[in-house]
């Protein structure tokens, strides 16, 4: 069974990819949505075609599905019209299945479900990878707002936390605004950024 | 608080949806309106169908077309509210744009003449020129299709119409893969900002009062939720009253100037909000009257014989078969009965009918109203045709270009 996972090389696709590989399907190809992907498609002439919800080529795919010969007719978006469970969690997990035409049910499920726990999976690295890097940039921030403090009113680290933690306690701010309303203030008025 | 999520694509016209969760409007109805935005019109659908969110800024031939399974499941829309009438532009190549009149001026006043040029310049082009319309059940395409037509062209032989989402358009054109495309603002006066081509016709030309988007939301889900979606009509109602009015344009374009709406110039939007387009770059924008609608001329009002044109031009075009199930259930899609009932207590006139023979009106018009003086705006077509819903066969029997021809 030939499956197409349109999207761009990148993490996300690597863990799809690798997923069904892994469940013993071997015959899969990454296809980014660029320039004539559809009609790269339309040579490849898969059985299943994987595709992220946001990708803005959606449109222009399901078009393709719509008119082309080579791929006969596109039957259902999704596996099973009455089998809303699991498209919602396709939804949620970002992935919609195109399935052509002739291919059962049965067979299709085991992709789909588990290209929703793999979108599920590179997601949840996707958020830790984005909280590690807010997490880094806010301590940057708070480490030059307190070294400002030393420097300007000659106090000793512990302090300038501790004065940046009760500015931001009293006026109900994150320390990290504090930390970088301090940083602008001080580049306004000249100091070193 | 009634918590409720609403799908969009980053457009002008999303501006009604925009405007009701960020100024308030939905707020006064007790609604805590969740904005989802996507890129594609298949993620706003889906979401719809499978029930991630309660309502959508759809185009209103899609809904149409959802409710009749055409391209994919099944599932019977409501269309309470219009969200606006007009708003597309055709922004051509400079290189294609060329063998039409040379003042860009001209080729909008004159949609008869543009087409006929049109035509003639697909005999002088190296290949068929390929056009971007933003979805095959767009009011866009249909629009298209229409004026094409009647100046002999056959859409689906005489040129390639290729699909992308709107926000894709600008960079499409550039890179040479398409000729030209029909999309809804921004899109076309950034096109043309950028030097990358010029706006060839707008939409209200070809039709007065051409039906773009409208408030989408299940029918089971309306049906179960009246209250709710009473409360939703009303807020949109009074936002599209906000953003009608021009004392309100600068806030407007502030707004949806934001990169979480449209992310695109402020000044390109508050221009198109007033109707002032540019047709070329470094050339004066012009005045387009009623470019964009929201609100004046009961332009919120879901004819039911607006949604049986959609039903006649995919007829038209081999889309659907025809059939009275079809023709009933494509009529239905425009729910204004719901609209009445939301907007009984508001002192907003209502048309005495839900249906009426479209591109009638020349001049504005009063209407039997229920309440009030109702005006209604001149809805022509450029070809002078008017459109009879009760006699879709003889309509299309007297279009000259078809799908089976």
């Amino acid at each position: 069974m030939r499956i197409a996972i349109i999207d761009e090389r990148g993490l996300r696709a690597t863990i799809l990819e690798e997923g069904l590989r892994e469940a013993g399907f071997d015959d899969i190809e990454v296809v980014p949505p660029t320039g004539a992907f559809v009609a790269r498609l339309e040579r490849m002439a898969p059985d299943v075609v994987l595709m992220n919800l946001g990708n803005p080529s959606r449109d222009s795919l399901e078009e393709m599905l719509a008119v082309s010969r080579a791929l006969a007719r596109p039957i259902a978006m999704f596996v099973d019209q009455s089998d809303d469970d699991m498209i919602g969690a396709a939804i949620d997990a970002g992935v919609s299945a195109y399935v052509v035409d002739g291919l059962r049910k049965d067979r299709v499920k085991p992709i789909l479900d588990l290209a929703i726990r793999r979108f599920h999976a590179f997601s949840k690295l996707q958020a830790e990878l984005d909280e590690a890097r807010t997490e880094l940039a806010s301590r940057k921030a708070i480490d030059r707002a307190k070294a400002i403090l030393m420097e300007s009113r000659g106090l000793s680290e512990p302090d300038a936390y501790a004065l940046l933690r009760t500015t931001a306690m009293n006026q109900g701010r994150r320390v990290v605004d504090v930390a970088e309303a301090l940083i602008t203030a001080a580049s306004l008025l000249g100091g070193k950024p | 608080m009634i918590p409720l999520s609403i799908a969009f694509l980053p457009l002008t016209d999303s501006a009604p949806i925009v405007a009701a969760a960020e100024l308030g409007f939905a707020e006064a109805e007790g609604i805590a309106l969740n904005l989802v935005r996507d890129t594609s019109w298949a993620t706003v659908r889906d979401r719809l169908v499978y029930g991630q969110v309660q309502a959508a800024h759809l185009l209103a031939p899609l809904a149409v077309a959802v409710t009749l399974g055409l391209s994919q499941t099944p599932c019977a829309i409501a269309a309470p509210f219009k969200l606006n009438d007009n708003g597309n532009a055709l922004t051509l190549s400079a290189e294609f744009a060329a063998a039409l009149d040379p003042a860009p001026r001209n080729r909008i006043d004159d949609p008869v003449a543009t087409a006929h040029d049109f035509a003639a310049a697909i005999g002088l082009h190296f290949r068929k020129p390929v056009i971007g319309i933003v979805h095959r059940f767009s009011s866009h395409a249909l629009m298209l299709r229409y004026w094409l037509g009647f100046a002999g062209v056959n859409p689906d032989r005489d040129v390639t119409l290729r699909v992308l989402p709107p926000s894709l358009m600008t960079e499409a054109l550039r890179a040479g893969e398409i000729d030209g495309f029909i999309a809804g603002e921004p899109w076309s006066s950034v096109a043309v900002n950028e030097g990358l081509g010029e706006i060839a016709a707008v939409g209200v030309n070809i039709w007065k009062r051409g039906v773009e988007k409208v408030l989408a939301t299940r029918a089971d889900w309306a049906e179960a939720n009246p209250d709710a979606l009473d409360r939703l009509v009303r807020a949109l109602s009074r936002s599209a009253a906000w953003c009608d009015d021009p004392a309100n344009r600068e806030a407007l374009a502030e707004l949806l100037s934001r990169p979480a709406y449209v992310g695109q110039s402020r000044a390109l939007i508050a221009q198109a909000l007033a109707g002032r387009m540019p047709l070329r770059q470094g050339a004066e924008p012009v005045d387009i009257p009623d470019f964009l609608v929201f609100h004046r001329g009961a332009a919120n009002f879901p004819w039911r014989s607006q949604a049986l044109w959609i039903y006649s031009q995919f007829l038209r075009w081999g889309m659907v078969d025809p059939s009275p199930e079809s023709e009933r259930a494509a009529a239905d899609v425009f729910r204004s009965d719901l609209y009445r009932r939301a907007l009984a207590g508001e002192g907003i006139p209502m048309p005495g009918a839900s249906m009426k023979v479209e591109g009638a009106t020349g001049t504005p018009l009063g209407a039997g109203s229920h309440m009030g003086s109702l005006t209604l705006a001149p809805d022509r077509f450029f070809d002078g045709r008017t459109f009879d819903p009760e006699a879709i066969p003889a309509y299309l029997r007297a279009l000259e270009i078809r799908r089976d021809d």
